[in-house]
């Protein structure tokens, strides 16, 4: 209906100069924008189809391609803007609820970047981590109260399971389904590599990856796809999946259409069928619930691996993280409002849940205050974008920090958002073969190698600066963060000063 | 330190010095040759004649060859004997050469059968070495009508060769099409209308009966006015160095697939030759300059003491008249697949899940995968034949045969 | 020696080698000018159908037909790299009946091309290999 037409988002600029007609666009575009024209005897676009993911301007040899978002435009309105117009057409005509893709996009305030971080000067000096020892180790896992001796004077090891990060950035849930085998692979070989750990999601494990058990952390959701004893022994840790930061409260949902022969072997479902996360665990009801779950899998692990209970940030999220430590989970993952995702409903993503930076700094507060700090470990996600985002994280009190978009970045995610089509144009997001294979791992692992590699010469640097030389004195240490235009109640809950106090 | 004598220097020869050098650095190589030129390529006397190559670039190898190999050479000298007893070789001068190991690369010479009146033809000429072509081309002048006897690979290349230098040319073979030891009829017939169209005239399945000074009398009772003829009716291995002394020879001296002829210590290569033809599955003559290069790589390595087999020889050629290009492999015989439009014509023979032959022409790219087929023999039931016939492509071939192609 | 290698399970069939390699090799120092309205005669070619696509170009074998068969000595080998003198091709084709990669093709001039990787262009380095976005060609050292 002529009511439903919306004008392109996005249009492609092409310089017919310096384009030669090599059609590398047309073959690249997996949502056909490109073709070529014999009647004009030129490569054409159809703008309609463009979701802005930079493959074409990436691979076009001639540099002849931008894409330009449309100046085509609703009457100005402060308050109705082209957003809200459009999503209502699309929405009237379809009767649908909107997806979305990849985390919330929204102008809400980024408190990382309303954080500043402290230096030396005179008084104690910094330290320069090319000349002398930074530790970025850290080991995640509940620590004992006390030390402990036995009869004869020694200690007496009583130190439940760890992890062992040598840099403290993991990678976080993202599951095979999800994400492309090939964005699978680079992250376990990334991992390994870098003496840190990724994370199944809630896909199951795909038997080509058992041997990255060492570095993997195997997911338990809601809808419990792919879990076996193999499994849950597997990896490293075991990840109970409460929440997401993208849609907090909201289950999952893999079309059938994904559930390829592979998927479906991972995940133990049918070939074909929809893979469907119920909203809640239909077993957890309560702390206690979860307590049960948390102990059966350290049952059926041996207690050899650490539990860790994965929620997103919402409004009582520091409640609720205690009752978790209290329910004997060794690590609490806390995801921010800010996480990816492959698919949600859009009013989810972009209006449920709260910033990472506000939860933990309440969550660290709080398990201060009970005095249960040390039963826990924290790892934050959602939205870590730089190494001064972890800098400040741990600083508000995490341990380590959890990557997702950071990471399809290095693999050459453009964050184009549109994951839940499938067509992912840079193999990531997508199951489809021909796509998949844009991805190579022997590239994807060697970037993400390099990006955690430069994030952690960067922290390095940053401690050095505050005259810091291992993460352990970091942690926690508010007092090396200044607040910036934040209000009292901001600067209170992050439990920092202003800039200038 | 090892002797070796090579007769000849062409690419039997060639090959047999780049075949001993590759095992024997320091043994002394004698190469004795009738021609006195430096080595050159006797296919290109016809590019020669039409401007595309000249006489420095058609050199075989670089003038430094024999110098960078240690190789003592006597051109313009002619072995007249062997004695494989003594195990030395004797010039036309009486001059002898001792050998401890030697290469009979002699190649072959036209073939002139007995036509009536040809003595009273003044202006005849044959088509093989750079002598020939150098007096050819001395003789002609652009109101030459020229003659050439001989349909096939030489006398065509020669009508290439001169066609823009002489007022017209006719050529006269026995045969019923033209290139008949490469081309099956229909093949012949496309290649046959292309010539034709540069001005070629051909008169087929006739001969000469009779020829005057300036003029020949078929037998279909035509007559053709000319003032050159060129004779390129066939050739005829050179093989009687080996046959004197005994040596096991058919049409050409028998070799086996380690290149020696039956004569201990006497090894031959190239066109005086016969051998394993694996397409067939017979013994023959094949006149190919690649052919011959690998039998005196092989005799070369083997005479150094190495110890390799030359095993894959099929009939093949590459040549091309006036732009068009043709490609032939192996032997016909089998099924047939064939395909053609205006300008290309492809036929390929298979049997017994073998290709066994092809011919290409107009569009011969990549037919090298088909010669590879042909050479190793590789089963059709282990490719996809129905691409493979479509087009010579890799892709026909298993991803584990590609993998061994690409990857390793 | 250092050779190009095809792994087919990354080719993504984009044909940017074929691009990257008509560039190289046309010694112009402008892609848009070297390439605009040309119909390329890429060294290095593709293939592909229902999927899988690879390239295929010069093998530089150890034991090359093309070298042994050339009737004029136009190619040769020069530090394990088999080269074509131009100068000296006459166009016969007898290399391309005898590579059994098919990787020896005519070239707009009236002889024949192969890839000589990069080594006589400016480029100086295989152009296909850089320009591969995926790493499905590779110029390296194998065993």
């Amino acid at each position: 209906m002529a009511i439903d037409f919306l004008y392109p988002e996005f249009e492609v600029v092409r310089d017919k100069d310096k384009c030669i007609g090599c059609r590398v666009c047309e073959r690249q575009c997996a949502n056909e924008v490109h073709s070529y024209d014999e009647d004009l005897d030129c490569m054409v676009a159809d703008n309609a189809k463009c979701v802005c993911c930079h493959r074409c301007v990436a691979l076009c040899p001639t540099r002849a391609l931008k894409i330009v978002k449309t100046n085509h435009t609703f009457r100005e309105n402060a308050n109705w803007k082209g957003e809200h117009i459009s999503e209502i057409y699309r929405q009237a005509g379809t009767g649908g609820v909107l997806l979305s893709s990849m985390g919330n996009p929204k102008d809400y305030p980024i408190y990382w970047d309303k954080m500043l971080i402290n230096a030396s000067q005179v008084t104690n000096p910094s330290i320069d981590p090319l000349r002398e020892p930074m530790e970025t180790r850290v080991f995640l896992g509940a620590k004992p109260e006390k030390v402990e001796f036995n009869s004869r004077g020694e200690i007496k090891n009583n130190l439940t399971p760890q992890l062992k990060l040598d840099i403290p950035i993991m990678f976080s849930a993202m599951s095979y389904g999800s994400i492309s085998y090939n964005a699978h692979e680079s992250l376990a070989r990334a991992a390994e590599e870098l003496g840190t750990y990724y994370n199944t999601g809630e896909g199951g494990l795909h038997k080509d990856f058992y041997k990255y058990g060492p570095h993997t952390i195997v997911q338990v959701a809601s809808g419990r796809f792919g879990v076996h004893k193999d499994y849950l022994n597997a990896g490293a840790a075991i990840e109970i999946k409460m929440g997401q930061g993208a849609k907090p409260g909201i289950g999952g949902h893999l079309p059938g259409i994904k559930v390829g022969d592979d998927i479906s072997k991972t995940r133990m479902i049918p070939e074909g069928s929809d893979a469907i996360s119920p909203a809640p665990h239909h077993d957890i009801y309560s702390i206690e619930d979860l307590r049960q779950l948390v102990y059966s899998l350290k049952e059926a692990s041996d207690y050899k691996k650490p539990i860790i209970v994965k929620i997103a940030a919402v409004h009582n999220v520091a409640a609720i993280a205690s009752g978790i430590a209290r329910g004997g989970a060794d690590i609490i993952a806390i995801d921010g409002y800010r996480g990816g995702t492959g698919a949600a409903p859009t009013r989810i993503r972009d209006n449920v849940g709260i910033p990472i930076e506000l939860a933990l700094a309440s969550v660290d507060q709080r398990l201060r205050e009970e005095g249960i700090r040390n039963k826990v470990s924290i790892v934050v996600g959602g939205s870590i974008r730089s190494s001064a985002d972890i800098v400040k994280a741990i600083a508000l009190g995490a341990d380590a920090v959890y990557i997702g978009t950071s990471a399809l970045l290095a693999l050459g995610c453009h964050l184009c958002r549109s994951c839940q089509q499938g067509r992912c144009n840079w193999g990531i997001a997508t199951q489809r073969e021909d796509l998949v294979r844009r991805l190579n791992p022997d590239i994807g692992y060697k970037r993400l190698v390099n990006l955690l590699t430069a994030w952690n010469h960067e922290i390095k640097e940053i401690m050095g600066g505050m005259g810091i030389n291992s993460i352990e004195s970091l942690r926690g240490n508010r007092l090396m963060l200044r607040g910036i235009g934040l209000t009292e109640k901001e600067l209170q809950i992050l439990g920092i000063k202003h800039a200038g106090e | 330190m090892s002797k070796y004598v090579i007769i000849g220097n062409s690419a039997g020869a060639i090959g047999c010095v780049e075949g001993i050098r590759s095992v024997d650095k320091d043994g002394e190589i004698t190469l004795i040759a009738s021609e006195p030129h430096h080595t050159y390529s006797r296919p290109l006397i016809s590019y020669l004649l039409y401007g595309k190559t000249d006489e420095q670039r058609m050199k075989y190898r670089p003038d430094s060859f024999y110098k960078d190999n240690k190789v003592k050479k006597m051109l313009g000298k002619t072995v007249v004997s062997i004695d494989e007893k003594e195990k030395k070789v004797t010039l036309s001068d009486g001059r002898e050469v001792a050998y401890d190991k030697l290469m009979v690369a002699t190649g072959s010479v036209p073939f002139v059968p007995p036509m009536d009146g040809l003595d009273k033809v003044k202006k005849k000429f044959s088509f093989m070495t750079l002598d020939d072509a150098h007096k050819l081309e001395k003789a002609i002048s652009p109101q030459s009508k020229v003659l050439i006897v001989g349909a096939g690979l030489i006398g065509l290349k020669c009508a290439e060769g001169i066609n823009d230098k002489v007022e017209s040319i006719t050529v006269v073979d026995l045969a019923d099409r033209i290139l008949p030891s490469i081309l099956d009829s229909d093949g012949s017939a496309v290649v046959r209308r292309h010539i034709e169209s540069k001005g070629v005239k051909f008169y087929l399945s006739d001969s000469v009966k009779k020829f005057e000074k300036n003029k020949a009398t078929l037998v279909s009772g035509n007559e053709i006015d000319f003032d050159i003829l060129v004779l390129a009716v066939g050739v005829r291995p050179c093989v009687s160095l080996i046959s004197n002394i005994g040596g096991k020879v058919n049409r050409g001296i028998v070799t086996d697939d380690k290149c020696r002829t039956s004569i201990k210590d006497i090894y031959a290569a190239g066109d005086c030759t016969e051998s394993h033809d694996v397409s067939s599955n017979t013994n023959k003559v094949m006149a190919l300059l690649p052919n011959a290069y690998m039998q005196g790589e092989t005799a070369g390595i083997n005479m150094a003491g190495g110890n390799v087999s030359y095993d894959n020889a099929i009939p093949m050629n590459a040549i091309g008249f006036f732009g068009l290009h043709i490609i032939t492999a192996g032997t016909y015989e089998g099924e047939c697949y064939t395909s053609s439009d205006d300008e290309n014509y492809k036929k390929l023979f298979y049997k017994s899940n073998r290709l066994k032959g092809y011919i290409m022409i107009g569009d011969i790219k990549r037919a090298g995968i088909y010669t590879s087929l042909i050479k190793k023999r590789t089963p059709l039931s282990s490719i996809d034949f129905d691409l493979i016939k479509e087009k010579p492509q890799l892709m026909a071939f298993s991803r584990k045969s590609r993998k061994e192609f690409l990857a390793k | 020696m250092k050779r190009i290698y095809v792994d087919e399970k990354w080719c993504l069939g984009c044909h940017l080698c074929e691009y990257n390699c008509a560039f190289a090799n046309s010694g112009k120092d402008d892609m848009s000018k070297a390439l605009k309205n040309v119909k390329i005669n890429p060294r290095i070619q593709i293939e592909e159908k229902d999927g899988i696509s690879f390239a295929v170009s010069c093998r530089h074998c150890e034991e090359p037909l093309c070298v042994k068969g050339c009737i004029t000595g136009a190619l040769s080998v020069v530090d394990g790299v088999i080269e074509i003198d131009k100068d000296k091709c006459v166009g016969c084709y007898t290399c391309i009946m005898s590579c059994p990669y098919g990787a020896i093709m005519p070239s707009d001039d009236g002889v024949v091309q192969k890839c000589e990787l990069c080594l006589k262009n400016s480029h100086g380095k295989p152009a296909c290999v850089e320009g591969c976005p995926n790493r499905a060609i590779i110029f390296e050292e194998k065993e």
